[in-house]
């Protein structure tokens, strides 16, 4: 297929499930404001939102305190914030515009469709009942998205790249919520963090839809580095860095089947997968998790330029 | 102005045979029917997304061409009629494109004035002496041809750029065969689904002679800004084809090459529905993004064809459309079987003079106009408009043709107040391969639908119409 077309593909799928992270991102922090603060502590939660979000270096240039009404404004509507949840809606439709005939007409629906609905919301002034009906309908567009090319599409590359697209910036939200909280993940042995943490951490879970979840694995209490062991090595855990790349390597290789030929993006994932196949929460403590996921992130990112050099350009 | 030609009932109230059925039908079908099934219509070409956007318009406000329900029907002995002059229009429209940028026989043999050539901003020096593979330059026309009586059919105007509006032809006929399975029942319509096969059939033929047994057919899109953007997904994805943008090819020692997921691809044939002037940026205007830098080389070197070929635009403006009878009898030694409409033309001082004085009564064309834009149609216009036109046509007499206002045939169509006459005109589609024409039975019937109208152009006014050959 045309490699503009592959691309189209892949960036579409990328920026629906962006815009799901942001959604996600921004109803964790919503509700972690509206907790009980104890211990006298000063916690800025739009900030750590916006760090989590990887766009501090935008927002300072366009806002000077990041606060409910700034950072929602800025994550969610703005213009000038190029992964905006807006923009992402915007851009998934441009881009579904020109492959138009590679979608199914369920999978055009969904995307056109929240495109319009987007507009309901656009342009007034939200209560939170009305924010968090927001958040609601980016979820759902995202699955609606996400459930129909399931559903609907022909399992060639096409399909693959879709898939590719999605697993890429999933990856890169898991790594990057956890990272936001390194500083307070600390091996068993050490003091645990007070109730503020706690929060925090249930609440990353939650944002992640793996509160549940967690209990059903672990059955304990919420504790950071079971969080940790969760959302990195737990195959079963669909958000999970191991999860993605146990289906990246999947999908790159019925490519390489498909179109006989592999190539470094093949190369590339199955290292990962190897790598975190075979080590262990204590490991990754023992160099630090918040190296291991930095470099997670740069080793994502390089898939990402791979596979892009590979198929789409 | 006379009575028009009505194509279902003739002068002396009789319904014509063609019609009967239809006529009948219409009779017994109650207007509330006709009116849910034109809403239905209208909800599945919204579903299907066939849309047209228009320049101009900032909001994503996306378009329907209206949809006429009641069909215009032509009997396979009118279609045998048009079909020869067509083929034999579309023959000597090839030729005469090969001798402007060859030998120039027809100039030198006084047919033409050669300023109608050189001064063409459409002329493409470019071309002067260069090979096209099978000397084939022509190989999708849209010709429009009007009726005014029985047996009197004129062509109005021959596109021979990049004609557009077969997609509308393929999606009514569709439309209607879901609608009204019983009127297709009754009748022998003659298919038209197989436009696509053979208009891929048609580009194959054209491909250069050291393409492969089974060469590459791309279609080149300005991109989905692009008015027409529907039409060209709708046809790439009919014919199988990849549907690419200037960025998606590129050019390796005067090989085309698109980038595909597998790697380069070799290109052989490139319908393009990008206009001369964005094809090269190297060669036309280098501000062009939706181009191919490189692309005019590989066609001079007989790598690639592109169709319709470079340089087309000399054979469809409308001065050069009154030697069409000329033209027609130098190239093939036949005489032309389609009538031109009668046509001054102003360049000329004898004929600026007759249409000065006549002006009130003619239509005033732009020589280089398109879409029903720039015209002035006499009897319709007020004084003020018809004093504008003179002023236009002294200043710039060169601009412009005139041409006798026609009397339009009507065709019944269903409007506010029930079913009523409107004028229709029509555009077959030709494709002129290597090997034979083929023209799809029909083609793209356009509605004036303002009662009295005469302007059938979707952007002012008009809509469409099923057009069914019948097959007996």
């Amino acid at each position: 297929m045309l490699s503009r077309t592959a691309a189209n593909l892949y960036w579409l799928s990328r920026s629906m499930e962006r815009a799901e992270c942001l959604a996600r991102i921004l109803d964790a922090t919503n509700r972690l404001t509206s907790l009980p603060q104890t211990g006298g502590e000063i916690t800025n939660e739009w900030e750590s939102a916006i760090a989590t979000a990887a766009c501090a270096d935008a927002f300072r240039i366009n806002y000077e305190q990041a606060n409910e009404q700034t950072v929602t404004e800025f994550l969610a509507f703005s213009p000038y914030n190029p992964s905006s949840i807006r923009n992402c809606l915007e851009t998934a439709r441009q881009n579904a515009r020109a492959v138009r005939t590679a979608l199914t007409v369920e999978m055009w629906d969904a995307i056109n469709g929240a495109w319009h609905e987007l507009k309901s919301f656009e342009g007034k002034r939200l209560s939170r009942d009305d924010f968090s009906r927001f958040l609601t309908f980016v979820k759902q567009a995202s699955l609606a998205y996400d459930g129909s090319a399931y559903r609907t599409m022909l399992r060639n590359d096409g399909y693959w790249f879709s898939r590719l697209g999605i697993l890429i910036e999933r990856a890169d939200a898991t790594a990057r919520i956890l990272d936001v909280k390194y500083h307070v993940l600390l091996p068993k042995k050490e003091p645990v963090g007070g109730q503020v943490d706690y929060f925090q951490w249930a609440s990353i879970l939650r944002s992640v839809s793996a509160l549940t979840s967690y209990y059903w694995v672990y059955k304990e209490s919420v504790k950071p580095w079971l969080v940790a062991d969760l959302l990195i090595l737990n195959h079963q855990m669909p958000r999970s860095l191991a999860s993605c790349y146990e289906n990246l390597s999947r999908y790159l290789d019925d490519l390489a089947q498909f179109y006989g030929r592999q190539g470094n993006s093949q190369r590339l994932a199955r290292t990962m997968l190897t790598k975190l196949s075979n080590t262990s929460m204590e490991e990754i403590f023992q160099k630090g998790l918040h190296e291991f996921i930095q470099s997670f992130i740069a080793e994502n990112n390089g898939l990402g330029n791979a596979i892009t050099e590979q198929y789409l350009t | 102005m006379a009575v028009a030609f009505d194509e279902m009932r003739a002068a002396n109230g009789q319904v014509r045979t063609a019609y009967l059925v239809l006529s009948d039908w219409l009779k017994r079908v109650p207007p509330d029917v006709l009116d849910y099934r034109r809403r239905e219509a209208e909800t599945i070409f919204r579903r299907m997304g066939i849309t047209f956007a228009v320049y101009g318009e900032t909001d994503a406000t996306e378009r329907l061409i209206p949809f006429d329900i009641i069909p215009r029907i032509l009997t396979a002995k009118e279609w045998a009629f048009l079909a020869r002059g067509l083929t034999q229009r579309v023959k000597a429209l090839n030729a005469y494109i090969h001798d402007v940028y060859t030998k120039r026989e027809i100039l030198r043999a006084g047919k033409v004035p050669e300023d109608l050539v050189y001064q063409n901003p459409v002329f493409r020096p470019e071309m002067n002496g260069k090979p096209v593979p099978h000397n084939s330059y022509l190989q999708i026309a849209g010709i429009d041809v009007v009726r005014t009586g029985e047996d009197q059919f004129y062509v109005l105007e021959d596109n021979t750029r990049v004609p557009s509006g077969v997609s509308y032809m393929l999606e009514n006929r569709e439309i209607m065969l879901r609608l009204f399975p019983e009127l297709f029942a009754r009748h022998a319509v003659a298919p038209v689904e197989n436009y696509t096969d053979d208009l891929l059939a048609t580009l194959k033929s054209v491909a250069p002679l050291n393409a492969p047994g089974d060469p590459t057919v791309v279609l080149l899109t300005p991109g989905i800004f692009n008015s027409a953007y529907f039409e060209h997904s709708f046809l790439a994805d009919k014919m199988g084809v990849e549907l690419v943008e200037g960025r998606d090819l590129f050019v390796k020692s005067n090989v085309v090459y698109m980038r595909t997921t597998e790697g380069p691809k070799r290109v052989d044939v490139i319908y393009r529905r990008v206009d001369d002037d964005f094809l090269d940026p190297l060669f036309f205007r280098p501000d062009s993004v939706l181009g191919v830098p490189g692309l005019m080389s590989a066609y001079h070197a007989g790598q690639v064809t592109i169709a319709n070929a470079v340089g087309t635009g000399v054979a469809d403006d409308k001065a050069v459309y009154s030697y069409m009878p000329e033209i027609i009898k130098f190239y093939l030694g036949e005489e032309p079987i389609l009538s031109n409409v009668p046509t001054w033309r102003c360049r000329e001082p004898e004929h600026l003079k007759e249409v000065l004085a006549r002006l009130p009564e003619l239509v005033v064309k732009e020589v280089h106009g398109s879409g029903g834009y720039g015209m002035l149609v006499g009897p319709a216009a007020d004084k003020k408009t018809i004093e504008l036109f003179r002023a236009k046509l002294m200043r710039e007499p060169e601009g412009f043709i005139a041409q006798p206002t026609l009397s339009l045939s009507t065709c019944p169509t269903f409007v506010k107040n029930g079913v009523a006459p409107r004028h229709v005109d029509l555009r077959p589609f030709v494709l002129n391969g290597r090997d034979r024409v083929r023209i799809m039975p029909g083609g793209l019937t356009r509605v004036a639908l303002n009662e009295g109208s005469l302007v059938v152009n979707s952007s002012q006014g008009g809509g469409t119409k099923d057009t069914w050959v019948l097959d007996r």
